[in-house]
């Protein structure tokens, strides 16, 4: 990895999401050298773990390989994965970034053929699926993953499984004495393309997401869908499996709330509206889907979306923040309590599976940034000129959908471009 | 002309203005944005007529009558459910007890409220002495229903009384007299400079 070279007039790009991908994509096709830093083994981030895209309903894997296609294409990009930025020093024009590579124990010799996954025995949490099934100690992250380079668990070196892993592959790439090694990197501007996280579900204790096993995150409903993923594409109940039609899902959760997230996460309405339909396309008019919302915040264009769900007669909208969830022990049925607030109505609705639409929070704990950066209450970076040559490019910036993230790295890409070129011209 | 009449005038018919001048913590009514979670997390359920959500958005609507009239926040027992779970922080449980004391200042309590009625026999009892008497607040609370159900009442609550006594919580010599603040004269001097500021508060709103 030492071989990379970079110079004041490098992009730094961290975080190598739709974002990062888009801000490095639109840098290097200007000419300028780009370099991806990306903490997880593979690229694509938080969008190549959803089933659709709204509003068009399209697949992001397309998305992604098109952009995959551009990145890979351009020689101007040298993409980083399993890295992290541990430190930051100099001002516009003069970083120097210290970069922390984790060992991913397999080299550029795999041709994901899987047979090391095959050898071994050990299984961890898959973070892919949200923890909801299980890995092998040597695995692809998923099937269309970029690099498609397989990883092994840190967990099982030193056991006798990764021995069997490197004994079965035939292409000499395990190589099990890899280490952890930090190197340092000049650049002109940073990127931070970091994206967000899932608000932690736990914490909104009166939706029993921890007690309550047909209480899910959107996030996880998300990955149901994928026909690879931990259900195999089936919709249904984690508590026993049971096809799961009647299904509520509660908006702002975590979200507009001074006790958890104080913004809007401004996608989650979507989000929900576009997982309604996939409640119609498993179980047609079986499907019996309940939103309970405060407002429906489904802005400009795709208000259009937000009529035609309104038309299914399958889908029913619930104007009230449930109050809690209590669940009914005889069928493991989530029972919403709650006062809706067009009649002011005292309910308590059964439901096969409850699906809590989290809102979203940076990635990134405000006080881990390696260099001081301006965040506001919610830890996501403003725009501001004490940020030198560092800016910020998509969700890492506020709660955005897929449309307005790339928007805005192409924003932070001419931002960056415009102190690389003040530093060409001043070296001549 | 009536304070309540008064009211009226004063406020052009915005009771909303109306509530946000006279009552403790009035000026949040405003920033309740209707999500339900107060009215839902209420342990007395069904058992309200108007749960706070609902409370809020009457006096937005200008329902003074309905409002101040109602029984709803007299039935709050300041559990503070609500408050731990309203997303903006209202003061739910002192807008309800604001509400309450407003319709008792002007004299719109429902007749025969058994907690208005209770306040009341309490407020009454502790100015007295300036201590709570506990015999005598205990006594007037079984016989507010008349003397037959009264001493049915008490019988029921003889072994609690009887605890209460061993424990020296309660004295049979509280009949006579009972026991008292060194100068009762200087708590009414406090509480008379209390209804002074809280006037003053009232009379200075949007000044
Ligand atoms: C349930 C749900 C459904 C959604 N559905 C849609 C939809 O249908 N359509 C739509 O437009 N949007 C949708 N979104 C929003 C969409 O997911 C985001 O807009 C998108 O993920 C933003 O991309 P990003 O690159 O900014 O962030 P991310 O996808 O989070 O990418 C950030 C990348 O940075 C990496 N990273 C993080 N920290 C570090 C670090 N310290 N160092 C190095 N790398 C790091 C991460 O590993 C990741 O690869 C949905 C969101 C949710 C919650
Ligand atoms: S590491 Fe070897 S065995 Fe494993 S997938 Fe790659 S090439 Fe195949
Ligand atoms: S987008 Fe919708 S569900 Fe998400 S926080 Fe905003 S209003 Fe709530
Ligand atoms: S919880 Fe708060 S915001 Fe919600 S209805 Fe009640 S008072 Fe209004
Ligand atoms: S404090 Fe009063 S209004 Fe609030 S939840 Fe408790 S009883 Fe209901």
């Amino acid at each position: 990895m030492s071989d990379i070279v970079a110079t004041n007039q490098t992009i730094l790009v961290v975080g190598g999401g739709i974002s990062g991908m888009t801000a490095a994509i639109e840098a290097a096709e200007v000419g300028k050298q780009v370099i991806v830093i990306e903490k997880r083994p593979f690229i694509g981030g938080r969008v190549s773990q959803l089933y659709k895209y709204f509003p068009k309903l399209c697949f992001p894997t397309c998305g992604l390989e098109i952009n995959q296609r551009r990145i890979n294409a351009n020689k101007n990009i040298t993409v980083v994965t399993m890295a992290e930025v541990t430190g930051l020093v100099g001002e516009a024009g003069n970083y120097t970034a210290s970069v922390k590579i984790s060992p991913r124990y397999v080299n550029s010799n795999c041709t994901a053929c899987g047979a090391c996954g095959d050898a071994v025995e050990s299984e961890f949490d898959n973070e892919f699926n949200y923890n909801m099934d299980k890995r092998k100690g040597a695995y692809l992250p998923y099937n269309l993953a970029q690099p498609q380079r397989y990883v092994i668990d840190p967990q099982m070196i030193g056991t006798d499984d990764a021995q069997k892993a490197k004994d079965a592959c035939k292409f000499n790439a395990v190589d099990l004495d890899m280490q952890e090694e930090t190197i340092e990197l000049k650049a002109g501007a940073v990127i931070y393309a970091t994206g967000w996280r899932p608000y932690d579900a736990n914490k909104i204790q009166p939706y029993g997401y921890d007690r309550i096993k047909n209480v899910i995150t959107s996030v996880e409903f998300e990955r149901m869908m994928d026909p690879f993923g931990p259900t195999g594409g089936k919709l249904v109940r984690p508590s026993d499996g049971a096809e799961a039609k009647k299904v509520a899902f509660i908006q702002c959760a975590g979200s507009r709330d001074r006790n958890y997230l104080k913004h809007c996460s401004r996608i989650c309405c979507m989000a929900s509206l576009k997982q309604s339909t996939y409640v119609s396309e498993k179980y047609g008019d079986d499907a019996e889907v309940s939103i309970y919302y405060i407002d429906i915040r489904a802005i400009d264009r795709f208000d259009d979306f937000y009529q035609k769900v309104q038309d299914d007669k399958n889908v029913t909208f619930i104007k009230s923040k449930v109050a809690s969830i209590v669940e009914n022990k005889a069928n493991g049925n989530p029972t919403l309590h709650g006062v809706d607030t067009e009649g002011y109505n005292r309910y308590a609705n059964e439901h096969d599976l409850v699906v809590l639409a989290v809102g979203m929070e940076p990635s990134v704990d405000k006080d881990t940034f390696p260099i001081e950066i301006k965040v506001n209450d919610e830890g996501f970076i403003e725009h501001d000129e004490a940020n030198g040559g560092v800016f910020a490019a998509g969700c890492s910036s506020d709660a955005l959908d897929v449309n307005r993230a790339v928007q805005h790295a192409t924003a932070a890409a001419l931002r960056a471009i415009q102190v690389v070129n003040r530093v060409a011209k001043a070296e001549g | 002309m009536s304070t309540n009449t008064g009211m009226v005038e004063k406020y052009r018919n915005n009771f909303l203005k109306e509530v946000e001048a006279n009552v403790e913590e009035g000026e949040w009514v405003k920033m309740c944005m209707q999500c339900g979670v107060c009215a839902g997390s209420c342990p007395l359920g069904s058992h309200w007529a108007h749960p706070p959500q609902e409370i809020f958005m009457m006096i937005r609507a200008g329902k003074r009558d309905e409002v101040l009239t109602s029984d709803s926040m007299w039935m709050c027992t300041s559990c503070y459910n609500c408050i731990v779970r309203c997303p903006r922080e209202l003061p739910i449980t002192h807008i309800m007890h604001g509400l309450a004391n407003y319709a008792k200042r002007l004299g719109l309590t429902p007749k025969s409220q058994p907690t208005a009625w209770f306040s009341q026999v309490f407020w009454d009892n502790m100015m007295k002495k300036g201590r709570v008497n506990e015999l005598k607040l205990g006594l007037s609370l079984y016989f507010k229903d008349g003397l037959v159900s009264g001493i049915k009442e008490s019988i029921k609550h003889q072994k609690l009384g009887m605890n209460m006594m061993k424990a020296k919580r309660m004295s049979i010599a509280e009949l006579f007299g009972g026991h008292g603040v060194k100068d009762i004269s200087d708590l009414q001097k406090i509480i008379k400079k209390a209804e002074e500021i809280e006037n003053a508060r009232i009379e200075s709103y949007g000044k």
